[in-house]
């Protein structure tokens, strides 16, 4: 009952029509935009998903009973039961605790190509459309060329040099990633680049530098997030493939596509040693997808619900 | 995928503003086209040559591997011209690629020109039928889906087509091939082709379908065909997905369109206005997404290679990989590059020829 009336005071605070201060404003943004995503069931379902999957790698020391690796050879290649849910693998490690597990390594490799990309593909996008001229078309001739270079060929060739391993498979990943960014956010700043309030600052004696790390980034971030959304699935299932040929993250680290690779050769009568952790891969990266797509409809209205 | 959407677009949009400008702003655009394409091609190289040559601590010991004997490896190393300038380097290689060495595989021992002309009719067969069943099915979807905006159809195609982009193709190969060659029995297993009829016919073009059907093999054709089932379908299902997407996108711009309206008032029937009508203007700008599409299971189909032991160009570039045989990865990769970049060149002319609008 205590609750009742001041849950309608933020209500009213969060959509009046006239905010008092810029801190009112922002949150009343957020909370529309957060009433029109949250009319989506099916972007609901997408951020229920990646929910989930956080909260997996969050609390997986409390999930499982160890941390995935500890090997059970008398138990080896268990169907799923009451004690291994998913049952275990070739080394009778329980497969429950190594998905568990493994939701980490996958946030940690999407998470460390966005820390990687957004920076980069900003960087160049925005001061390619900004200063325009020589440094627009050479910086955008560079982009175009990665932009051309089939993706997972061009993170084949560069783990093959790089060598194997987790780090050396989100380097490639994030090479052959960040060019669509540069092209969003110079496309975007290209369309603001003469707005008024760029104008004014720039009158005020703002710098080149001070004018687009704090007036043009700022409105590039909605586009880049929505296409950072969408691209997490295409990332982890880059990733999941570089695994799955073993270039990526190395034994005994519970990763997805190198699970699925050594349950290749049990699949004719162990199948779930392969088939849980790509439903795995499957789950988290339709989730990405379904939670991008919404938020394009939310952020980005032109192209709302048409593509 | 939303990438190759907004490649699409520009593309699209470009082949729009030239066909409205004056003739001599035409030839300049083809001119500059021209140049953009023959840039690329240098980074391409450029990237490559990194890669190869400029990243590994040793380059020479990572083509020749680590077995060589002392001669080989010096041969190699005046070969490569390591003791020259880092752009001259780059400028023999850049030749020697144009000349169509990509040096030699120490895997296969042969050169590795020779090896992808080879292994190359495989995929193109693969990603050919892939994209092939990608078409029939994806722009039926498309097109029901935009007829029924918002309907429950609508949402089981956009579910139907974010599974495809989700789902990782390499595992879902294994599940069909649990489900349909082990469970099932329906369909071959992996290969090309069965092992007795293997050698019978003879490889004029490498790709088994038209070599068969060529030399009146039919049952190999049909034992082709059949080994061709599941893996184009994997590869399909991406494709499949995004034309489907794409067409549906399309689909609803013309929908709303004026002529439409004008169509619908005349008393057309819905068929003719969706497929006389509306669907006519957007099959022009499919030709774009199909050739994305195409050129993108040129590459994609590595991993389903790898499951489908299929003798193509990806599982050629997996295994020199695993052999640590860096020419024959880097002439594979290069090769690859060159034809996605050389179908988005093809599909954009195409584009422009077919579009009337590019005519006045």
């Amino acid at each position: 009952m205590t609750d009742q009336p001041t849950e309608t005071g933020l209500k009213e605070w969060l959509l009046s029509d006239t905010p008092q201060s810029v801190a009112q404003a922002r949150c009343q943004r957020l909370y529309l935009a957060w009433l029109s995503f949250s009319a989506n069931p099916i972007a609901m379902l997408g951020l229920a998903i990646i929910v989930v999957l956080v909260g997996m790698a969050a609390a997986a020391p409390v999930l499982t009973g160890g941390d995935g690796t500890e090997q059970a050879l008398a138990n080896r290649l268990q169907p799923p039961s009451v004690a291994h849910w998913f049952g275990t693998d070739e080394l009778g490690r329980d497969i429950y605790d190594r998905i568990v597990w493994g939701a980490r390594i996958t946030l940690y490799i999407v998470g460390l190509v966005a820390i990687i990309v957004v920076p980069i593909g900003l960087l160049v996008g925005t001061v390619a459309g900004y200063v325009g001229g020589w440094v627009d078309i050479i910086l955008m001739r560079v982009t175009d060329i990665f932009l051309a270079f089939p993706r997972l060929i061009l993170a084949l060739a560069f783990v093959a040099v790089l060598g194997p391993g987790l780090e050396n498979a989100v380097l490639a990943i994030a090479l052959t990633t960040w060019s669509p960014f540069a092209r969003i956010s110079r496309a975007e700043t290209l369309t603001i680049r003469n707005a008024e309030h760029i104008l004014a600052a720039r009158v005020q004696g703002a710098s080149t530098a001070r004018i687009i790390v704090h007036h043009v980034t700022p409105l590039c971030l909605s586009s880049v997030i929505v296409r950072l959304t969408l691209d997490m699935a295409g990332i982890i299932l880059v990733a999941a493939g570089l695994g799955f040929l073993g270039l990526g993250a190395q034994p005994p680290l519970p990763e997805w596509g190198a699970m699925i690779s050594t349950g290749r050769q049990y699949m004719l009568d162990q199948w779930w040693v392969a088939t849980i952790p790509g439903l795995a891969i499957l789950i988290v990266s339709m989730g990405f997808n379904l939670l991008g797509d919404g938020l394009r409809d939310v952020l980005d209205p032109r192209s709302g619900g048409t593509s | 995928m939303s990438q190759d959407t907004a490649n699409a677009k520009t593309t699209i949009e470009a082949a729009g503003r030239i066909s409205r400008s004056a003739l001599p702003s035409r030839l300049f655009a083809i001119t500059k086209h021209g140049f953009s394409i023959l840039l690329t091609f240098v980074g391409l190289t450029a990237i490559t040559f990194i890669i190869g040559r400029v990243m590994p601590a040793d380059p020479v010991l990572a083509i020749v591997g680590d077995r060589a004997s002392n001669e080989v490896y010096e041969a190699m190393r005046l070969q490569l011209g390591l003791d020259k300038p880092l752009i001259q380097q780059y400028l023999i290689y850049l030749s020697n690629i144009l000349q169509g060495d990509f040096g030699t595989s120490i895997m296969t021992t042969r050169p590795v020109l020779d090896d992808i002309i080879r292994f190359f009719p495989a995929t193109l067969e693969l990603a050919t039928i892939a994209t092939i069943f990608g078409v029939f099915l994806g722009i039926p979807m498309g097109v029901l889906a935009a007829v029924n905006q918002g309907r429950l159809i609508d949402h089981v195609i956009r579910i139907i087509g974010l599974f495809g982009y989700s789902v990782p193709i390499f595992w879902l190969g294994m599940v069909a091939l649990l489900i349909f060659y082990a469970g099932l029995g329906w369909l071959p297993g992996p290969g090309r082709i069965a092992v007795y009829y293997d050698g019978i016919v003879e490889a004029r073009s490498g790709i088994i379908l038209l070599d068969s059907a060529l030399q009146g093999e039919w049952e190999i054709f049909w034992n082709a065909l059949h080994h061709l089932v599941l893996p184009a379908s994997m590869l399909a299902t991406f494709a499949l997905a995004y034309i489907a997407r794409m067409t549906r996108s399309f689909m609803l711009d013309q929908l709303n369109q004026e002529y439409i309206l004008t169509a619908r008032v005349k008393g057309l029937s819905e068929g003719a206005v969706i497929w006389r009508h509306a669907f006519r203007n957007v099959l022009v700008q499919l030709i774009t997404i199909i050739g994305l599409t195409y050129a993108s299971l040129l590459e994609g189909s590595v991993l389903t290679e790898t499951i489908f032991a299929w003798p193509g160009i990806g599982q050629y570039i997996t295994t020199s990989l695993f052999n640590a045989d860096m020419n024959a990865v880097i002439g594979g990769t290069v090769v690859v590059g060159i034809c996605f970049v050389g179908v988005n060149v093809l599909s954009d002319i195409l584009y422009r020829i077919v579009d009337p609008r590019s005519h006045d």
